[in-house]
């Protein structure tokens, strides 16, 4: 097998005495997407962070391609590729489409000594990509405050693949939304797989996870029940991980198997 | 996401929909009802045409500085202070040390745009908000100027600035007048009033384009300018909107509100420096209330008090509204006091329509 697009060995990560990660290891292969499931607190968000520098990891290495990482900051992780799309912080509502598309990285237009940005440009390829993820803007100067949830996501994860992601995270993209923005988000992850990216997806949703998911990762108060291939575990089973077993068993019986 | 559930907006709509609409329909307003009151009492003459574009100028000097800064996300109180504090700069250095007056001008802009850097500073270290960080600036200068003033010349008015920049080479930059020539040929070709009596006789009444309206036009039209077009002003919207955000894709949020605020301070010293030059004299007073002033144009120019929106056009129209209402009121007779309250019911009329604006960008989310 190929070395994977980003290992992760052995992290751990503490907040004085709280241990949010107690050794985890997870990797993911270009053009697969890989589940990390978990309930709440269990360090899912504290995990990705170390992937994408925002937390570095109190023990534990990070590979990129096989090569050791050391990030100070997101800027270095984004340098290698790695695209991190948050759920609340990825757009800005009052600002256009495409000055969020393009935000931190405008193109420029030169005319002598001053430079301007390229709108033209800019407008037309934002309008274009995201085209290719189905969604039509009605023009490129409207709002991201006047998209739904699901298209905001969407205009993340262009930019994100746009901007020469190799792996994307996504942080609970699906929380939120309803079922045909889901299905819509959930189409677009599998766009980006077919394009050769590496996809971290997060999600409580095991339904979500089963429609994408190549692997599946389960994290349990700061430690990884074991990872799991498509095909080798049923829904049920995973549930039951999340949880923890047994609790939800019973829960579930005294619910009618709704949960 | 499908094409029939995207709803056509009409252009109406979309044209309403943006900052400067409560200011361009403000000003209309103002010049109607002032045409109507005080028609004939001289406010629309040429020197009465003068009168209020100078005093709209002064305000849209400071606005354009505040609209940035309040865009970015922050807020200068010092602005008053500086102004004060920047003149009395000038008037120590030029006149009671006798330095030549283009070294105290400079000087001036260097020390006050390294109080802006520090205001930024403090606000970037310390997170505070900088409604705090820049109110204790308000006062510390506004005593550090009277001080200064005092403890150098027993007086808080210092005069003498006119003697002391004769033939200087920068002062004529803040206090001079051009398209003079333009100006005269307007009176001999009968399209403008000329002095009757006294020894200026033969001039037109309105010598030409004083240099404070130039500055305030060159620095709406490069505010304007770095806000909308260029890489530079996205990244102003980005860090008012959600610095958090903007920090995630490499904007660097610290640096541009950094330069946003030494931005101010260079606004606030450039109407110091052009009010010095005018008066020829400097007061430890000047300048009071000016923050707060800069700050009701920039709303009423449509921008959001929460930062990530508004417009530099929109607060100069806010500054020409302020301009207007202020003289007109004097030309029409009325107690000036008036003004305050004017002043006061716009600002909330301001603030609500902005608010509703940002819903229908927002679509209320
Ligand atoms: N900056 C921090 N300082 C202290 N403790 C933290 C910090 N960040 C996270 N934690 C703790 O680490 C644990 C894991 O949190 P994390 O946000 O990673 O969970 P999660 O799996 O993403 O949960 P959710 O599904 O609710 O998003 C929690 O107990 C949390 O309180
Ligand atoms: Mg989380």
């Amino acid at each position: 097998m190929s070395t994977p697009l980003i290992e992760m060995r052995d992290i751990e990560k503490h907040f004085g005495a709280v241990i949010a990660l107690g050794g985890v290891s997870f990797d993911v292969n270009a053009g697969e997407v890989h589940c990390l499931l978990g309930d709440n607190g269990a360090g899912k968000s504290t995990f990705i962070k170390t992937m994408s520098g925002v937390h570095k990891p109190s023990k534990g290495t990070i590979l990129i391609d096989g090569k050791e990482m050391n990030f100070k900051s997101p800027r270095d992780a984004m340098e290698v590729g790695i695209a991190t799309v948050y759920q609340d912080l990825a757009m800005i509502p009052l600002m256009s489409v495409t000055r969020n598309f393009w935000m931190g990285n405008e193109p420029i237009k030169k005319f002598g000594p001053f430079s301007t940005m390229d709108f033209k440009k800019a407008n037309e390829i934002t309008m274009v990509e995201m085209k290719k993820m189905g969604i039509n803007l009605r023009e490129p100067g409207q709002a991201v405050g006047t998209l739904s949830g699901g298209e905001r996501q969407t205009v993340a994860i262009a930019r994100a693949v746009y901007f020469g992601a190799k792996l994307l995270i996504l942080d609970e993209p699906t929380s939120a939304l309803g079922v045909r923005q889901t299905a819509n988000v959930l189409a677009n992850v599998d766009r980006v797989r077919s394009q050769g990216i590496g996809v971290v997806f997060i999600t409580h949703n095991v339904r979500h996870a089963m429609a994408v998911g190549d692997r599946f990762t389960v994290l349990n108060r700061g430690k990884t029940l074991g990872t799991a291939k498509r095909g080798e575990i049923t829904p049920e089973e995973l549930q039951d991980m999340m949880a923890g077993g047994q609790e939800l068993a019973t829960l579930e019986g005294s619910l009618g198997g709704t949960v | 996401m499908t094409d029939e559930r995207i709803k056509q907006i009409s252009k109406f709509r979309r044209a309403m929909i943006r900052p400067e609409l409560g200011a361009i329909a403000g000003a209309i307003l103002v010049f109607v009802f002032f045409m109507m009151i005080a028609g004939d009492s001289g406010m629309f003459s040429p020197k009465g045409i003068q009168n209020w574009t100078v005093v709209s100028a002064q305000f849209a000097i400071i606005a354009v500085g505040a609209s940035l800064l309040m865009i970015a996300g922050e807020f200068d109180l010092s602005v008053g202070s500086m102004i004060g504090f920047a003149g009395i700069v000038i008037a120590i250095l030029s006149v009671q040390w006798g330095w030549p007056v283009w070294a105290a001008i400079m000087t001036a802009f260097v020390v006050c745009i390294a109080l802006g850097a520090l205001n930024g500073f403090l606000v970037i270290k310390t997170g505070l908000p900088s409604f705090i960080v820049t109110l204790a600036f308000l006062y510390i200068l506004r005593g550090m100027t009277i001080w200064l003033s005092i403890t150098t010349t027993q007086k808080t008015i210092i005069g003498g600035v006119k003697q002391a920049a004769e033939g200087d080479w920068l002062a004529p930059l803040f206090g001079g007048t051009v398209l003079k020539g333009l100006f005269q040929w307007f009176a001999d070709m009968g399209m403008l009033d000329t002095f009757t009596r006294g020894n200026r006789i033969g001039q037109p009444v309105v010598e030409g384009v004083p240099m404070l309206v130039v500055w305030a036009l060159g620095l709406i039209i490069f505010g304007q300018w770095l806000l909308t077009k260029t890489r530079f002003g996205n990244w102003i919207f980005a860090v008012g909107g959600d610095p958090q955000a903007a920090r995630y894709v490499g904007v660097p949020v610290n640096r541009v509100k950094m330069l946003m605020f030494m931005f101010t301070a260079f606004t606030a010293t450039v109407f110091a420096t052009a009010q010095v030059m005018e008066f020829g004299s400097a007061a430890a007073d000047r300048g009071l209330l000016k923050e707060f002033e800069a700050i009701i144009c920039v709303v009423i120019g449509g921008a959001l008090l929460t930062g990530g929106y508004g417009s530099v056009v929109g607060a100069a129209l806010g500054a020409l509204i302020f301009g207007v209402v202020q003289q007109g009121l004097f030309f029409s007779g009325a107690e000036s006091s008036l003004f305050r309250v004017f002043l006061g019911t716009i600002l909330i009329l301001a603030v609500i329509l902005n608010t509703y604006i940002r819903r229908m960008i927002t679509g209320e989310r």
